[in-house]
């Protein structure tokens, strides 16, 4: 049985983005602070602190879950995937692009959530309806958008990827 | 909107757990999925001593059919009972509640038995098994009284309370499966799909008598039984009426009782869709 005593830092080693990455962490702590304050990886914002904004979703062993819903120290040994391993080495990963193809965010705030939990829907829904992309993305807060921009990046990136060619851009 | 000290204990069996909870009491509070209890530590509504994480013991987590019942782990999320295949055959209640259940982003690691020990007033599992008069069972550290099952009516005790004991372990729910001479419907109204529920409603249409739950109105979920041959209109608004709904700022009582009034007539006259 594992114990950690309150105040007591103790080491927790993960897989951030398919690096193994060790830090400090109190038993009390956070996985979202975890990632930020820790492992630096600040890509990862938080809202509300209580599972309701969706901001801080992150990818833990590739399911879509609240980063301020969960210890740091149940992170230990698991795969997190963070919105910085969406990248395509220093360019935008597919999903990325359309998003700033669609303009899809404005702030930007609840982005990074957003497109973790719309990588693995689009794993597991390669032909999404619109409705499906509306039902996932009743799990995050977006103030900016009205919404219409991202239901249009993920159903583009969906085709996409089942092969379709993209539309012609606007001049 | 952090946590408060506590320390963290990982055990890795059923009897190890229980001890925690023997020698604990109510300074420990059970960590599963955390889909609850993560936020009610966040605003400091709690603060334990000690967090029991069960997430190591394997033999919590099933899905399984036993007599009658369909049982449920402490450990199964509610993602795998909405991915379960035979969840429309065995429990067409839960396969209509279950995308109601948070976001799917919550879902994939919150549990069943957490959402109902946690008892939220508004949330649907708990209506679930009231409705279907389903029961938990609770494991303590004991030579001889280590174990009981308790029912849903006697269960659910009031606003986030139940009859759990501090030193006992919610280790399984079980609803009672379908039958194929009844009906199962259920319907709700959210500020979002997803969020809680101003008024959810589920229902059991027997051949002789309806069986109504309401949730999100009173503290708890509240069942009534209404015959076949009765007005569905006045037994709506007597049940709406006797809900004892309070005003706050997402809804008035007067529109919540609307609703009852109109979410039952819709659940209970118009064919499942």
């Amino acid at each position: 049985m594992t114990r950690i005593a309150a105040n007591t830092p103790c080491r927790v080693r993960l897989i951030l983005n398919g690096k193994e990455r060790v830090g400090q962490a109190e038993s009390r702590m956070l996985l979202s602070d975890f990632i930020r304050h820790e492992l630096g990886a600040t890509g990862t914002h938080l809202g509300c602190e209580h599972g309701v904004c969706g901001a801080c979703t992150v990818r833990v062993d590739g399911v879509a879950s609240r980063a301020c819903l969960m210890l740091a120290v149940q992170a230990e040994g698991r795969r997190i995937d963070t919105v910085e391993g969406l990248c395509d080495g220093d360019a935008l990963g597919d999903l990325q692009a359309a998003f700033k193809r669609h303009h899809a965010l404005q702030c930007g705030f609840c982005t990074a959530g957003i497109l973790n939990s719309c990588a693995e829907f689009l794993d597991k829904t390669p032909e999404p309806s619109e409705l499906d992309v509306r039902d996932m993305l009743s799990g995050h807060l977006c103030r900016c958008t009205g919404y219409t921009g991202i239901v249009a990046a993920v159903l583009e990136v969906a085709a996409q990827r089942r092969g379709a060619p993209p539309e012609t851009s606007h001049v | 909107m952090k946590p408060a000290a506590f320390d963290y204990a990982r055990p890795e069996s059923r009897g190890e757990v229980l001890k925690l909870l023997a020698d604990t009491g109510s300074d420990a509070r059970v960590l599963a999925g955390g889909q609850s209890l993560m936020a009610v530590l966040n605003m400091r509504l709690a603060e334990p001593a000690l967090v029991i994480d069960i997430g190591g013991v394997a033999d919590l987590g099933y899905i399984e059919i036993r007599d009658d019942r369909l049982c449920i782990g402490a450990n199964t999320r509610q993602a795998e009972l909405l991915a379960w295949p035979e969840l429309a055959e065995h429990a067409p209640l839960l396969a209509r509640v279950m995308p109601w259940v948070g976001h799917f982003q919550t879902r994939n690691r919150g549990t069943v038995c957490g959402s109902i020990t946690h008892a939220d007033p508004s949330a649907e599992l708990p209506l679930s098994l009231a409705v279907l008069g389903g029961e938990v069972v609770l494991e303590r550290r004991h030579w001889r009284r280590g174990r009981r099952v308790v029912p849903a009516a006697e269960f659910f005790q009031g606003l986030l309370t139940t009859a759990r004991e501090p030193d006992e372990l919610l280790t399984e729910v079980r609803f009672p499966l379908a039958r194929a001479d009844h009906d199962y419907r259920f319907t709700e109204v959210a500020m979002r799909h997803g969020d809680f529920a101003l008024v959810a409603l589920a229902a059991v249409i027997g051949p002789d008598e309806i069986v109504l739950g309401a949730g999100g109105v009173a503290d708890r979920p509240v069942v009534r039984r209404i015959p076949r041959d009765r007005d569905f209109d006045t037994e709506l608004n007597i049940f709406a009426w006797s809900l004892g709904a309070e005003s706050d700022a997402h809804a008035s009582a007067a529109y919540r009782r609307q609703l009852v009034r109109e979410l039952g007539h819709k659940l209970l006259t118009q064919a499942t869709p």
